[in-house]
């Protein structure tokens, strides 16, 4: 008679959950590596143009950023023109000078002359309130711009 | 009838499995950055400053009007032949004094590429998506002519193959292997030769 006999009974073996954690893990290092934070909530319609001469944005020197475009849906009440966002409310003409030198504040002394503004407007805006923008930003002197487009054939945009 | 049992499944390389996966993905993912047209507007006039005079035949005019059409020149154009057009302008030559350029010397249009002006106006009404793509084609514009001198420049510095995109990409690359002083230097002696000056009116 053996001792080693294999005992037979007719419950199902309950599947082995040793691993589950390994691709908890897994799943949360994928997310970590490929989520960008975003900076601000959007409180406008934003779907930018697409160029093909385009340069990266370089985010070693520092960058700002301007919305344009119309209030998208829930907030109507700001109108159906073109507003300007700034960080994560709708803004003025006159406030893009001041947001500007607050941005500078924020930053260490040597840095100052590299910052970009990168301008992301909505496509169906039209150029009279980014050439505001644009005369705000000579005014204190931020003449570094980038307009900030997609990656496409430019002849796409005007239909 | 016995009900027969299921045989366990070995989970023991499934670590494995998912360490492999999480690898893959870790080299694979590229966090999107973002891209654009850099421009550099003008600084604000001082007041008394003398006027430049400019020749009409330097100048490029393109007109962006409230309905979106494009004058170039005075005569209606259409963006997709912007380009050439451009490119024909900056690339004239017309004193000769521009050894690299291949224009058809007409003395009616612009000088040289160091004198030549691509002057951009547009309406308030203008659609912004219309402002890029014109926008875009006159860098193009540019770009075609830097990529045609830095095809025959490169090879000289020992840059053979390389057009001028891919010169300014290198130099930006820190895995870059190969003299970056050296590649500076014709990146620059081109962005002369072909200087970009694009103004706008405002």
């Amino acid at each position: 008679m053996s001792k080693f006999k294999k005992k037979s009974d007719g419950g199902t073996p309950a599947i082995s959950t040793a691993s589950l954690p390994d691709i908890v893990f897994m799943l949360l290092f994928f997310f970590m590596v490929a989520t960008v934070m975003r900076e601000n909530s959007l409180k406008i319609k934003n779907s930018l143009p697409v160029a093909n001469q385009v340069e990266k944005l370089d985010k070693k020197n520092p960058v700002s950023y301007i919305y344009m475009g119309k209030p998208s849906a829930g907030y109507e009440k700001f109108g159906t023109e073109s507003r300007i966002q700034l960080n994560d409310q709708f803004a003025e003409l006159s406030e893009v000078g001041a947001f500007i030198g607050a941005e500078r504040a924020a930053l260490r002394e040597e840095l100052i002359p590299f910052l970009t503004v990168a301008l992301k407007v909505d496509k169906d805006a039209n150029m009279g309130i980014v050439g505001d923008v644009k005369q705000e930003l000579r005014k204190v002197n931020a003449l570094k711009i980038n307009y900030t487009t997609g990656v496409g054939d430019a002849l796409n945009n005007i239909k | 009838m016995a009900k027969r049992s299921a045989p366990e499944v070995n989970a023991g390389s499934m670590a494995d499995i998912a360490f492999l996966l999480l690898i893959f993905f870790l080299v694979t993912t590229t966090i999107e950055k973002d891209s654009g047209i850099n421009r550099k507007l003008p600084p604000m006039e001082e007041e008394d400053q003398p006027d430049v005079v400019i020749k009409q035949k330097n100048i490029f005019t393109v007109l962006l009007n409230g309905k979106d059409q494009l004058l170039v020149e005075d005569e209606l154009m259409d963006v997709k032949d912007l380009r050439a057009a451009a490119i024909e302008f900056l690339d004239n030559n017309g004193d000769q004094s521009c050894t690299y350029c291949k224009g058809a010397k007409d003395t009616s249009s612009s000088d040289n590429p160091d004198k030549a002006i691509i002057s951009l106006k547009n309406d308030r009404e203008t659609s912004y998506a219309t402002y890029i793509s014109v926008q875009n084609e006159l860098v193009a514009a540019y770009n075609v002519l830097r990529n045609r001198r830095a095809l025959e420049l490169g090879p000289q510095q020992g840059f053979t193959g390389m057009n001028f995109v891919e010169m300014q990409k290198s130099y930006k690359d820190a895995r870059f292997v190969g003299n970056k002083t050296k590649l500076k230097e014709v990146i620059n002696q081109i962005k002369v030769e072909f200087p970009q000056k694009l103004s706008e009116v405002q």
